[in-house]
């Protein structure tokens, strides 16, 4: 029997100023799934990525396939810190981050990310939080030093099973 | 979720309320379970999307794991697949298989790690078209493997789709394993 109408908005913020990284905290945990929507710009080219739960310690890994429009190719980043789910620059960069089983207490965590940036690359990955703690906040960071523009927008949704 | 189509048409276009809707979830306890069966889904949304973690008893670290619709397990699918493996990106297709891609599962030589799956089955209605599924799926073990996919697959039938099952292919594990999830959503159009 269906559970009704699901896919719920949590937050959302358009960024300000020029802020290295963004946190939603307080995540409720009546949830199945989180779906993190990431549009906008940066000071530079930089890959995006996430940590969970104040956790800025190597303990997660991502797999990752892309084509640039020249080549088509594969790479992982083991024991890192800031796994990678998107790419933005100056040019205009979307991601779409699926957060399986967030409030899972048995499992590590798993991502799923589609992401492309305007004239650079259309990319999706796998990324791994070893740890099976539940999911109460995320924080959406700009790797290498550079900061997310103004008008970024960061979204974050619900997804409850039946 | 309102329908993108809708976020940009004029405000003159109707919104479709409650537009995603959870159907029916398969938790597997402790014992593991062989099939996971979604049936008598509703004839009632546009679009099904199936959001999953995955683990099964075999020795292996990551394989794919197969769908099959309407109870169909003759070769009347095929598939296509674009991967990275973490080291080279590749792809692969098949003709006239007996299954359709559902994603990669973790078999039991991985502690803790599932594989996550999102299974999109766009018009499953539609009684004059082939049914086509598009998958992203994707397992990491941090360094000791790890696959990440687009897959595609078709069903050669026009038949309204009314049930689903997910199984394991032949020879890479039999029962999926305790805590492994399985999601059905439908989404009005």
């Amino acid at each position: 029997m269906a559970a009704g109408s699901t896919y719920t908005p949590i937050a959302t913020t358009t960024i300000s100023g020029t802020p290295a990284s963004y946190t939603f905290s307080s995540i409720p945990s009546t949830y199945t799934d989180l779906v993190l929507i990431i549009a906008g710009t940066a000071s530079g080219g930089t890959n995006t990525y996430v940590q969970f739960n104040g956790d800025t310690g190597t303990n997660y890994s991502t797999t990752y396939v892309y084509g640039d429009g020249t080549s088509a190719v594969s790479g992982r980043n083991t024991s890192t810190s800031t796994p990678s789910v998107g790419y933005i620059s100056t040019a205009q960069g979307v991601s779409t981050v699926q957060i399986q089983n967030y409030s899972n207490a048995t499992t590590y965590k798993s991502l799923l990310a589609r992401w492309n940036n305007t004239g650079v690359l259309v990319a999706a990955s796998v990324s791994l939080w070893r740890s099976t703690s539940a999911i109460t906040s995320v924080l959406v960071g700009c790797s290498s030093g550079l900061t997310f523009t103004a008008g970024t927008t960061l979204t974050l949704y619900g997804i409850q099973a039946a | 979720m309102t329908p993108i189509l809708g976020i940009m048409a004029s405000q003159n276009y109707p919104r479709v309320t409650n537009s995603y809707e959870s159907i029916a979830t398969v938790n597997v306890g402790a014992g593991g379970q062989s099939t996971i069966s979604f049936t008598s889904i509703p004839s009632t949304y546009k679009h099904l999307q199936i959001r999953a973690i995955a683990k099964s008893n075999w020795s292996g670290n990551v394989v794919s794991y197969a769908m099959t619709l309407n109870g169909d397990s003759a070769a009347n699918y095929s598939y296509h697949e674009l991967y990275g493996s973490g080291s080279a990106a590749a792809a692969a297709g098949s003709a006239n298989t007996s299954y359709m891609y559902a994603g990669v599962i973790l078999g039991n030589s991985t502690a803790s790690t599932w594989g996550a799956t999102v299974i999109d089955l766009l018009d499953y209605q539609n009684t004059n078209k082939y049914k086509t599924s598009r998958v992203l799926t994707g397992a990491d073990i941090n360094g000791t493997g790890g696959y990440v996919e687009l897959m595609s697959s078709s069903w050669r039938s026009t038949s309204a789709v009314n049930s689903i099952t997910l199984s394991l292919i032949s020879g890479y594990g039999t029962l999926f394993s305790q805590y492994s999830s399985f999601a059905l959503y439908g989404i009005k159009g």
